[in-house]
């Protein structure tokens, strides 16, 4: 697995890659600005070094610059390879154990000194719900300074390719996420209030109520009268044996590879975890040309909204419900992982194993707050509001509404009154809603030529093709943004509501070639076929029908980044064909023999930073530990890089399994810093660009 | 409920270690204490660094025992404490501070202590990329070194329960029980305890301890910051204490060392005692820390720090520990007020209180234990290395 995408169907061609740097001696390219890791994986390469404590595999986790698994020596300075872009020439080296400290003995040049920033309103992340909560802040006439760590706005927005529910005017509904930054920030080059400050991580919290800024290269503190922490989520781990091997990592951290930076990731990919992320996750995988080998819900049920697993099931991804991952496999690198049935109670059931050839599982179990800033605010005593996923998880339109109804509170608090509607906060609780009732799919045959087919049958927040048809002819007849559309009326055959139902779950049908044939208008986000192209059909769960043939393909640009496919099929299969396989069933066939020479170890990792394992964990809390924090000091577990953000919630777990309760174990105590950050850039001395000797 | 031999009030730096003397003369012991956990008060954010290199001759000796518990630790126990024996280092760059420290060294040898004048190639042999402009060498004390504070409170702990010690968590102390000039108990909010003997290790709370019998003990607690950084591979050998103010006018001396993990662990002392129980970080902690690591030791810019945080030096007016027993009132002993080297000095404390309460005198010669006599004057003398 190797390479780069070169086309996109839906992503913005991007640079070639012309910077030349080495790899352990081996020169390679990377794209202009691009970060080690993703030029590593680019180049096939996915491991990055060796973990002291005991030589493992170290590579790409978190991708996002909160644990220190991507440790790379760059021209001699340890450096996190996610955060860190190739320059020309540079020397990148594998950390193989402790990284040596370079002997930069310079003295070092004149500090900076700042004055303490005063402002109105400090809004840490700028995705949905900070975006929204400045222009409303703004437009109360409060100052505000809009930080986030990345490169450019919007959060983990930049990640999402698909487009998103809701209502089109509530929240831009049906728009891309890539897309969505562009609206909802379109008001803020106009108030002046607001400044924005990109490549800014907040660390901490301080004693006299300042916030320290890490703004690229330099250390700022800010002053707020009120802190909005809208810093979304981070994603839940899994421990299982093998589950540290390289090439295992978060949905979040492979949009980044793959959507963010282009980089084909993978060949052959499984995910864990049927939730909206997973789901999302493995569509954006097959749209980078990455094989989906399957995906795997512990629950009986897909926890997603089902429009997002049947674009999937219709592809060809098979979907294992009831199945959990018992153990990953492989010499240094992922290879291999083991599926098998579980019980009600998440116990595998002995026999069912399936193994299946793979060279990169998404862990997608879930999202957690982040907060550790607002739990040191809080401490500081610094007047604190949480907004969006910081405040509770839920999808990107909800954390619209949770930055609008932040602003418009923390406006009225410091004394500039902005009522909010009460409207909003019906919205804003409609768009957190949980997936509501399945109804069977009404397929009565309008008695008319043309005629859309509504494959809408979950009750969720969505509307837009509601408000596209030209003729008004899709509505919702008690008005709720969860029900269920309906269609009456006439058609125009425009494909407006094909071309923007997020769920990809509006198809037209109309009159074919001859009399038993029938055309199937598609949405269509790849580019696989052409004109002419015989294809498996299938329905909207993605069982098999028939043989369609691609009639005709039009692109065009009012067409929200989608293809419309015409696709030929006989008139008795219209109302059910809702597209076609894009890849084979063999390709999520699980392999015939099982495979002993397994080198995996069956106690697995907990703690990643550490490399800290479960018997370790075990035998501490068994020796009657209790306090988080004592068992920290004696395992070493979350003492590491990431400081606990990815193994917390896993020890928590093994409490409860020693039967301990949660509420029982004193937390483990939460200090500054919020990431680790590099002793220059907090004296103020980060004046040398190039290292010296 | 039993009557206990002794009862130790806190399970921090000095109670952990002296529970666990007092069990081993076969005492029956009780440990009260008021967090979930031993070692969760100051005792955590001590940065470790354990030496007898100072200029009070009973800091001197106390402190070499305790150097002996910690670096035969994991061999007569099993258990690692994180001991690294580097030394500590005290690089001078200025001509009064030199002869300041040639004299003090003379006099630290006289006390036994091993320690000499290095200089400064030596010194920048110990701490490779020091600022060598105008280095003039240093004292160096090889036998000095570092522990994890972290795993020696559990070090202690489980030393203790193997001797049969027993530990309440999570019960903080109500009342001390005197009765006809003798100390009869200890109350706390779940239980009463009888016992023969009570050993006050309450660290910054002692003032309050104390007056629950109705002795004034002076400890008024101040504040000092330190950080962590994420580990590289070993480089420093001692503990680099640099004696400077800071040119920024915030700070006296700073120090710092790399611990067994491979991690930079720094500190400074404020040059205005933060007084208070405040352990809330402040924002100027990293800029002035930051600045003065990387003034005297350029090459540490391209390390990160992972986490800071603020702990209590229970402070006594003349800056020296209070360890006694109690005149008038039977079976009531104190060692508070370690002014902020009570992780240091709590394995050499535990025993000599040990020593004191069951022997009636100290282990170190008694003469010179009688400087941390509770009936002091408490008047500021002049110790010349705190």
């Amino acid at each position: 697995m190797s390479g780069r995408i070169t086309h996109h169907p839906i992503l913005p061609p991007t640079e070639p890659a012309t910077v030349s740097f080495t790899f352990d001696g081996k020169t390679l390219q990377a794209r202009p600005g691009e970060v080690i890791s993703s030029a590593l994986y680019a180049a096939g390469i996915r491991t990055f070094g060796r973990h002291p404590k005991d030589g493992g595999p170290q590579g790409i986790f978190c991708a996002n610059g909160q644990c220190s698994q991507c440790l790379v020596i760059a021209d001699g300075r340890p450096v996190k390879g996610c955060m860190t872009e190739v320059i020309e020439g540079m020397q990148v080296e594998p950390c193989l154990g402790l990284p040596v400290l370079p002997s930069e003995d310079d003295p070092p040049g004149a500090t900076i000194d700042h004055e303490v920033e005063e402002v109105d309103v400090l809004i840490i992340g700028a995705g949905p719900a900070g975006i929204s909560a400045s222009v409303e802040l703004a437009r109360a006439g409060l100052s505000v300074l809009l930080v986030d760590d990345k490169a450019e706005l919007g959060g983990k927005l930049s990640l999402q390719t698909h487009a998103f529910f809701g209502s089109i005017r509530a929240c831009h509904a049906g728009t891309r996420g890539i897309n969505l930054t562009g609206k909802l920030a379109a008001d803020l080059p106009s108030l002046p209030n607001v400044r924005t400050w990109l490549k800014t991580t907040a660390i901490g919290a301080f004693v006299d109520g300042t916030v320290g800024l890490v703004r690229d290269k330099t250390y700022v503190l800010v002053r707020p009268r009120a802190l909005l922490v809208a810093a979304g989520a981070r994603e839940k781990s899994l421990s299982f044996p093998g589950a540290d091997l390289p090439g295992i990592y978060g949905a979040g951290a492979f949009q980044t590879l793959v959507n963010r930076d282009q980089v084909r990731a993978a060949d052959r990919l499984f995910i864990v975890g049927g939730g909206n992320v997973g789901l999302i996750a493995g569509y954006h995988a097959l749209q980078a040309g990455i094989d989906v080998v399957g995906l795997v819900e512990a629950l009986p049920k897909i926890g997603g909204y089902k429009v997002h697993l049947d674009k999937l099931r219709r592809l060809g991804v098979p979907i294992w419900t009831s199945h959990t991952i018992l153990r990953a496999e492989g010499n240094e690198e992922l290879e291999r992982v083991v599926v098998a049935e579980c019980d009600n109670r998440f116990q595998p059931v002995p026999g069912t194993e399936r193994i299946f050839e793979v060279d990169t599982l998404l862990i997608a179990v879930g999202l957690s707050p982040v907060n550790e800033l607002s739990a040191m605010a809080r401490e500081a005593g610094i007047t604190l509001y949480e907004a969006g996923d910081s405040a509770q998880i839920a999808e990107a339109s909800a954390a619209i509404f949770s930055g609008r109804i932040a602003g418009r509170t923390i406006a009225t608090d410091l004394g500039n009154p902005m009522p909010v509607p009460q409207q909003w906060e019906r919205t804003g609780a409609v768009l957190r809603s949980r997936p509501g009732k399945q109804f069977p799919l009404d397929l009565t045959e309008p008695d008319q030529p043309i005629f859309p087919v509504l494959s809408c049958v979950e009750e969720i927040p969505c509307n837009p093709c509601t408000q596209v048809c030209p003729l008004g002819s899709i509505s919702i007849p008690d008005g709720s943004i969860t029900s269920r559309p309906v269609f009456s009326g006439s058609c125009l055959a425009c494909g407006r509501c094909v071309s923007i139902c997020p769920g990809l779950a509006i198809r037209i049908v109309m009159p074919g070639t001859s009399p038993d044939r029938a055309l199937v208008m598609l949405p269509w986000e790849f580019d696989e076929v052409a004109p002419g192209d015989e294809v498996t059909t299938v329905d909207m769960e993605g069982n098999e029908v028939g043989i369609g043939r691609v009639q005709a393909m039009r692109r065009r640009d009012d067409q929200n980044g989608r293809a419309m496919l015409l696709l030929d099929v006989p008139k008795s299969e219209r109302m059910v064909v809702a597209g076609f396989r894009l890849q084979a069933p063999e390709e999520g066939r699980p392999l015939d023999e099982a495979d002993e020479s397994s080198e995996t170890d069956d106690d697995p990792i907990v703690c990643r930073c550490e490399r800290v394992r479960k018997s370790e964990i075990v035998a501490a809390i068994r020796s009657g530990i209790t306090d988080y924090n004592v068992l920290k000091a004696v395992t070493r577990a979350s003492m590491g890089g990431c400081g606990g953000k990815t193994c917390r919630e896993l020890v928590m777990r093994i409490f409860r399994e020693e039967g301990v309760e949660p509420r029982d174990v004193v937390p483990a105590t939460i200090r500054p810093l919020t990431t680790e950050i590099r002793l220059d850039l907090l004296a103020g001395l980060a004046d040398d660009e190039e290292p010296k000797s | 409920m039993p009557s206990y031999d002794v009862v130790v009030i806190g399970a921090g730096s000095v109670g952990c270690p002296s529970a666990y003397f007092l069990a081993r003369r076969g005492l029956k012991v009780l440990m009260v204490e008021s967090r979930p956990a031993c070692g969760q008060g100051q005792n955590k954010a001590a940065i470790g660094g354990v030496r007898a290199t100072h200029s009070d001759p009973a800091k001197i000796q106390i402190c070499r025992q305790s150097l002996d518990v910690f670096s035969s630790w994991k061999e007569e126990h099993g258990f690692d404490l994180g001991w690294k024996k580097g030394g500590y280092c005290f690089p001078v760059y200025d001509e009064r501070l030199e002869q300041t420290l040639k004299n003090l060294v003379e006099a630290q040898q006289r006390y036994g202590l091993n320690i000499d004048w290095v200089d400064a190639d030596r010194v920048k042999d110990m701490v490779p990329g020091i600022e060598p402009r105008g280095l003039r060498g240093g004292t160096f004390s090889p036998d000095d070194g570092q522990v994890s504070p972290l795993l020696a409170s559990e070090g202690f702990r489980r030393a203790g329960v193997a001797l049969g010690v027993e530990y309440r968590f999570n019960e903080p102390v109500t009342d001390l029980v005197v009765e006809s000039s003798r100390i009869c108990a200890v109350v706390t909010t779940k239980a009463r305890y009888p016992a023969k003997m009570v050993l006050v290790a309450a660290g910054a709370k002692a003032k309050a301890i104390g007056a629950m019998a109705g002795i004034n003990l002076p400890v008024t607690p101040d504040s000092h910051e330190a950080g962590i950084t994420a580990p590289v591979a070993q480089f420093i050998g001692p503990l680099v204490v640099d004696l400077r103010p800071g040119p920024e006018g915030r700070t006296a001396n700073f120090y710092f060392g790399q611990n067994n993990e491979g991690q930079i662990i720094f500190c400074y002392t404020p040059k205005k005692p933060l007084v208070g129980e405040d352990r809330r970080p402040t924002s100027e902690f990293l800029p002035i820390v930051t600045r003065r690591l990387l003034t005297l030791l350029p090459r540490l810019r391209n390390m990160v720090v992972r986490r800071t945080w603020r702990g209590l030096y229970p402070m006594t007016p003349d800056g020296v520990p209070i360890c006694d027993r109690i005149e008038g009132i039977d079976g009531l002993f104190v060692a508070v007020g370690m002014c902020g080297q009570g992780f240091m000095l709590g394995p050499g404390i535990g025993m000599n209180m040990t020593s004191v309460m069951l022997d009636g005198h100290p282990e170190i010669d008694p003469d010179v234990f009688a400087s941390l006599r509770y009936d002091r004057s408490y008047e500021a003398g002049h110790e010349a290395l705190k």
